[in-house]
């Protein structure tokens, strides 16, 4: 198993090597800044992976491009906003707060409120639900009895 | 009152997700509508040694279609882009995404020519600018150079008829 693995990452990475190569550069630290960046915005052939994680075609050019803008001196934030310039606020993993993520941002805490007030409604018609029950003198002797004996001693 | 509370759970919550299967994940709202259509300049398909670019074309209402030999949907949509353009309604420029030349000259001429002008976009840089991440890509540019509507993935003859040709005529009107 350990031996099919270890051939399945050789070929894997070959392949990978194969298509990047030729861009990836030699600077240890770019790369690290690349793929820290490329790992917080979406490839947007595949959906449900990062730039950093795609090897979609688009992704590898996005990849470059990255690195071809930090190679050229630009910061984290300028190439995020190139990114969100030209796809939006969707490439982004961590959308900024405005008013058109306001649902995406405040929604879990408002259902969070919904759910208290909910709580404390069902909490207080509960309480209203039950009244107090006063005992009385034959039902409390009755219950003492019953915490003396056990319930197999009731009827009598 | 409160048999019925399961059930009205069970509503809204089946209303909820009817809905979002209704969506579809792969149209995303393209930030580019409204915005000044980037500025670019590519030798042209058929004869390389000429450019063209956006200056070129300020002061008429065009279409600009992300194409590619290689690129499947592109098949579904040609024909209707191919009948419409002999309507010659407004030009139709043809951006060749990521293709090699002979491939992209042969698929034309299989298939028909719909456009005035086809464009080579070789690595892509363009597409980037434009925000192309699923081909064919159609974007309809005003007098002005600004981006007025993006399709994103095949052109239907219902989204020519009730969306791109309404806007057209507004815009050329």
């Amino acid at each position: 198993m350990k031996g099919v693995f270890a051939i399945l990452l050789l070929v894997l990475s070959a392949q990978c090597a194969a298509r990047e190569a030729p861009s990836a550069s030699d600077d240890p630290v770019l790369e690290k800044r690349v793929i820290k960046l490329t790992s917080d915005l979406r490839c947007l052939v595949c959906q449900n992976q990062s730039l950093a994680d795609s090897h979609a075609d688009l992704a590898i050019d996005l990849k470059n491009q990255v690195r071809s803008q930090m190679q050229a001196g630009k910061s984290d934030a300028e190439i995020r906003d190139y990114m969100v310039a030209r796809y939006g606020d969707f490439v982004l993993y961590d959308p900024p707060f405005k008013s058109s993520t306001l649902l995406l941002w405040a929604g879990p805490f408002a259902l969070l409120l919904i759910g208290l007030l909910g709580l404390a409604a069902y909490l207080r018609s509960r309480r209203r639900r039950l009244p107090d029950v006063e005992l009385t003198p034959v039902d409390r002797a009755r219950a003492q009895a019953l915490l003396r004996d056990g319930p197999g001693n009731e009827a009598q | 009152m409160k048999r019925f509370l399961p059930l009205g759970i069970f509503l809204v919550l089946a209303v909820f997700l009817a809905a979002g299967l209704g969506l579809n994940p792969r149209e995303v709202p393209s930030p580019l509508i409204d915005k000044a259509a980037p500025a670019f300049r590519l030798p042209q398909l058929q004869d390389p040694g000429k450019m063209l670019g956006t200056e070129d074309l300020k002061g008429k209402v065009w279409i600009l279609n992300v194409w590619a030999s290689w690129c499947v949907a592109c098949l579904e949509e040609h024909p209707i882009l191919v009948e419409f353009s002999k309507q010659n309604v407004l030009p139709i420029y043809g951006l060749n995404y990521k293709d090699r030349r002979e491939d992209a000259l042969k698929w034309l001429g299989k298939h028909g020519n719909p456009y005035t002008l086809s464009m080579e976009d070789n690595e892509g840089r363009v597409g980037i600018d434009y925000g192309v991440y699923g081909v064919p890509e159609t974007y309809v540019i005003d007098r002005n150079g600004i981006i007025r509507y993006k399709r994103i993935g095949p052109v239907t003859v219902q989204i020519l008829q009730q969306k791109i040709l309404p806007l057209v005529r507004q815009l050329q009107g």
